[in-house]
């Protein structure tokens, strides 16, 4: 494990830290801007869209330069088990919000209503 | 890994439950997006720090190392405090945790990062100590690399906090 992590053939200089650290700022500062500034008088949605997708490259920028994830990252397995674990929180955000939101949609009665649709119905 | 999984339910959770406010204000009534940014470019800073100092273990440079990870420590601790500064004065407005689920959600998520990041700075404390004492070892030097990933990795959840909690807030999504 020892040899795995030291052995890998990443460039550890310098340069790619401050590469990495300079686009961050620089990701970063467009994001907040965006919002604060309300630039271009774009609607909300394309905002949140917009430094949604920033955000995004920031993450990627970020494993790239600061934490050396690449394609060809040995040993081999640490690649597949990052992708892995985006599938895990792919499905564990955008399912909770697909379910909840649907269940939301379901809910057309108040809760007096229903307790009056059951009192009706029922007799409970 | 799991770490990133255990956020993503928080996030999840937060996703479903920002909009249900209550009585309590909503997001962009109470984020001070200024102070958010100043923290997001410490917590940036003290990962470049970090890196920096893995090119100091790299380079085999015990004070490289101690002061970097120094460095990283000190930044962490400015973004906490920054951090509790603001909790402290959303809890003094009476915004506090019960209020409302948004609240919660929003208290729980960021207050778990914040919990992480105070992990992480007893671990720098550890290495810095343990760097003294034995200077680096292959342990030392396999542990900090360790340290290092997960300090890289609480802000990368930090941006993703950054993104989704205050700017979605300010947006009003």
């Amino acid at each position: 494990m020892n040899e795995e992590i030291q052995n890998q053939h990443f460039e550890k200089s310098l340069a790619t830290y401050v590469a990495g650290f300079i686009l961050s700022v620089t990701l970063t500062l467009v994001a907040y801007y965006m919002v604060v500034d309300r630039v271009w008088s774009l609607t909300p949605w394309t905002i949140a869209g917009s430094i949604a997708g920033i955000a995004l490259v920031q993450f990627v920028v970020q494993l790239f330069f600061f934490m050396h994830l690449r394609v060809k990252t040995k040993p081999r397995w640490r690649f597949v088990v990052f992708f892995f674990m985006i599938l895990v929180v792919l499905i564990l955000v955008g399912g909770s919000i697909w379910i909840m939101a649907s269940l939301n949609g379901r809910m057309v009665m108040t809760p007096d209503q229903v307790n009056q649709y059951m009192n009706d119905q029922v007799g409970l | 890994m799991t770490d990133c999984v255990l956020f993503a339910t928080l996030f999840a959770v937060y996703a479903v439950l920002h909009v249900n406010t209550f009585t309590g204000p909503a997001g962009w009534q109470i984020f001070d997006l200024p102070n958010v940014l100043i923290e997001t470019l410490i917590l940036l800073t003290s990962s470049f720090a970090c890196g920096l100092g893995v090119i100091a273990l790299h380079n085999k440079s015990k004070f490289g190392v101690m002061l970097w990870f120094g460095v990283t420590f000190a930044l962490g601790l400015i973004f906490l405090g920054f951090e509790l500064n603001e909790f402290a004065g959303l809890i003094a407005a009476g915004d506090s945790w019960q209020t409302s689920a948004f609240l919660s959600a929003f208290f729980t998520l960021v207050g778990t990062h914040g919990l992480h990041i105070v992990i992480g700075l007893v671990w720098i404390g550890v290495m810095i100590g343990q760097v003294a004492w034995e200077g680096l070892t292959e342990g030392v030097t396999r542990r900090l690399t360790l340290l290092s990933l997960f300090w890289h990795f609480l802000d990368v959840i930090w941006i993703f906090i950054f993104t989704i909690v205050y700017l979605f807030g300010s947006l009003r999504i």
